[in-house]
């Protein structure tokens, strides 16, 4: 690969203790991901997947192995480096939007770069700018309450990309739009990707992002089922593209 | 181990800083942000923090009253002495009125711990017993209000916030509500009281106003009130900043 792998992960293995049973979630996973892919991570649920994504986006350990994050291992990393990855380095996108209810669209975009010692006008311009770019340059103003889910997601996305990340962790972005919204909010991610380069890196149930993406992994019983190269893909979901899942 | 995997692009090591204070330079909420966060969060839930706030408002209004009171009659029975008209409305009113002025001028030293030590015991086991209710009444609203915002805390610190970030906005937020409520408790402990006192001694309370020792007792209640909710949000506040960001993932409500 010509570009150098902003993550990798090295033989994983994450167990859990339920009760007096243990369960291993997952059970050795080795992937690679090279800046400025677009990767989506699938599997059904209970498979793995949002425990192996997790790890990917620093948000959780694991039992066995190593995570690397820009080639950094992130097990060695004490609190204040993990807040310092987290908030520099990945951006995150969630299933149920997550934006800060008390603040505007505006306020949620400026917040993680005054975490990152912005100065609060040159983070005004820079939200304002970013949130024009995911097309809500009218609604700077407007609380979370009075946006739409979509247009929520949007926010986020700004919000995601405010101290220009090399990650774009999405948790199912799509899991609580309609099929067009969904769409929308798909295409945007693509279009951030190809834009600023930023690797997206997204779990998800969502047919509609195979399209779009350069590789899917596929997560079954705690290993890597298959990872397919966009290439592949084309011929095996053409066939259901557009349909609600 | 400190033998990581070669990196084909030296200058992304170099960017992550490895020794705290580095960080703690590069990741920052200024004191006027944090404020600012408090203070919407305080108005977006009006009437839960009116509820925080009222149990503290109960508790310092009935301090301020006793105290009021303490030192209402201590002044009106030492000005009483020569005054056989005030001392027949003190009588009347219920309050006895020694009748050497000796033993009276011991006791009346206009200072303020004498006047804290004239409080009765049983009031005092009162005033504590409100104080740690209204504590626990704190502690209660702040652990619900933190477990209610999981997915915000969560999220900020998906976004970077450091644990004392979190502590410090539900620190600010709890102190803020106790300000206002001391304020109030004082307010309302006060006026309740003079009113009780002018309906039974009439214009006298207000003739004899121990102002000095009131302001006392007024500072003394604001520092016990604005002590104690910040006090109450230490658990709350340590329990929030303590949240995995992971449960901003978390997609039941």
């Amino acid at each position: 690969m010509v570009s150098h792998a902003i993550v990798r992960t090295k033989n994983i293995k994450k167990k859990y203790v339920m009760g007096n049973e243990i369960v291993e979630a997952l059970k050795g996973v080795n992937i690679e991901i090279a800046a400025g892919e677009y990767i989506s991570i699938m599997g059904p649920s209970g498979s793995g997947k949002s425990t192996l994504f997790n790890m990917v986006g620093g948000l959780d350990k694991p039992s066995e192995g190593k995570v690397y994050i820009d080639e950094v291992d992130v097990a060695q990393l004490d609190a204040y480096e993990l807040a310092w990855l987290r908030c520099r380095k990945i951006g995150y996108i969630f299933q149920s939007f997550n934006i800060i209810p008390v603040m505007t669209a505006l306020e949620n975009v400026v917040l993680p770069m005054t975490f990152a010692g912005m100065s609060t006008d040159e983070a005004r311009d820079k939200a304002a700018r970013l949130l024009a770019t995911v097309g809500l340059g009218q609604r700077l103003m407007h609380r979370p309450s009075e946006l739409s889910g979509g247009q929520q997601q949007r926010v986020a996305i700004a919000r995601a990309m405010a101290n220009d990340p090399a990650i774009i962790l999405a948790d199912e972005p799509t899991g609580n739009l309609d099929l067009t919204t969904g769409k929308e909010i798909i295409k945007l991610l693509k279009d951030m990707n190809e834009m600023s380069g930023v690797t997206v890196i997204s779990a998800t149930h969502d047919m509609k992002m195979l399209d779009i993406s350069d590789r899917v992994v596929w997560i079954r019983d705690g290993r890597v089922d298959r990872i397919e190269e966009r290439s592949a893909l084309d011929i095996h979901v053409g066939g259901i593209e557009g349909e609600p899942e | 181990m400190t033998n990581e995997p070669e990196s084909d692009h030296p200058d992304t090591r170099t960017k992550l800083p490895n020794s705290q204070g580095t960080v703690g330079r590069i990741i920052v909420l200024p004191w006027s942000k944090a404020a600012e966060i408090a203070v919407r969060s305080i108005k977006v839930r009006f009437w839960r923090s009116i509820i925080t706030t009222s149990s503290i408002i109960l508790a310092i209004a009935f301090l301020m009253s006793i105290w009021t009171s303490t030192c209402l009659n201590l002044r009106l029975t030492q000005e009483a002495i020569d005054r056989p008209a005030l001392r027949t409305a003190l009588m009347k009113g219920g309050l006895d009125v020694p009748v050497s002025s000796a033993s009276l001028n011991k006791k009346v030293a206009g200072s303020f711990s004498r006047l804290l030590s004239s409080i009765k015991t049983r009031d005092r086991w009162l005033i504590v017993l409100s104080l740690l209710v209204c504590v626990v009444g704190i502690v209660n609203a702040m652990l619900m209000s933190v477990t209610e915002r999981f997915r915000e805390i969560g999220t900020m610190k998906c976004l970077g916030a450091l644990d004392k970030f979190i502590v410090r906005i539900f620190l600010l937020e709890s102190s803020g509500l106790g300000v206002i409520g001391t304020v109030t408790g004082i307010l309302v402990g006060f006026f309740l009281t003079m009113f009780r006192y002018s309906y039974t001694y009439g214009f006298y309370p207000w003739k004899y106003f121990p102002a000095l020792n009131l302001l006392q007792s007024a500072v003394l209640s604001l520092f016990i009130g604005t002590m104690l909710s910040v006090l109450a949000a230490i658990y709350p506040a340590w329990t929030a900043a303590k949240m995995e960001p992971v449960v901003a993932m978390r997609v039941e409500a």
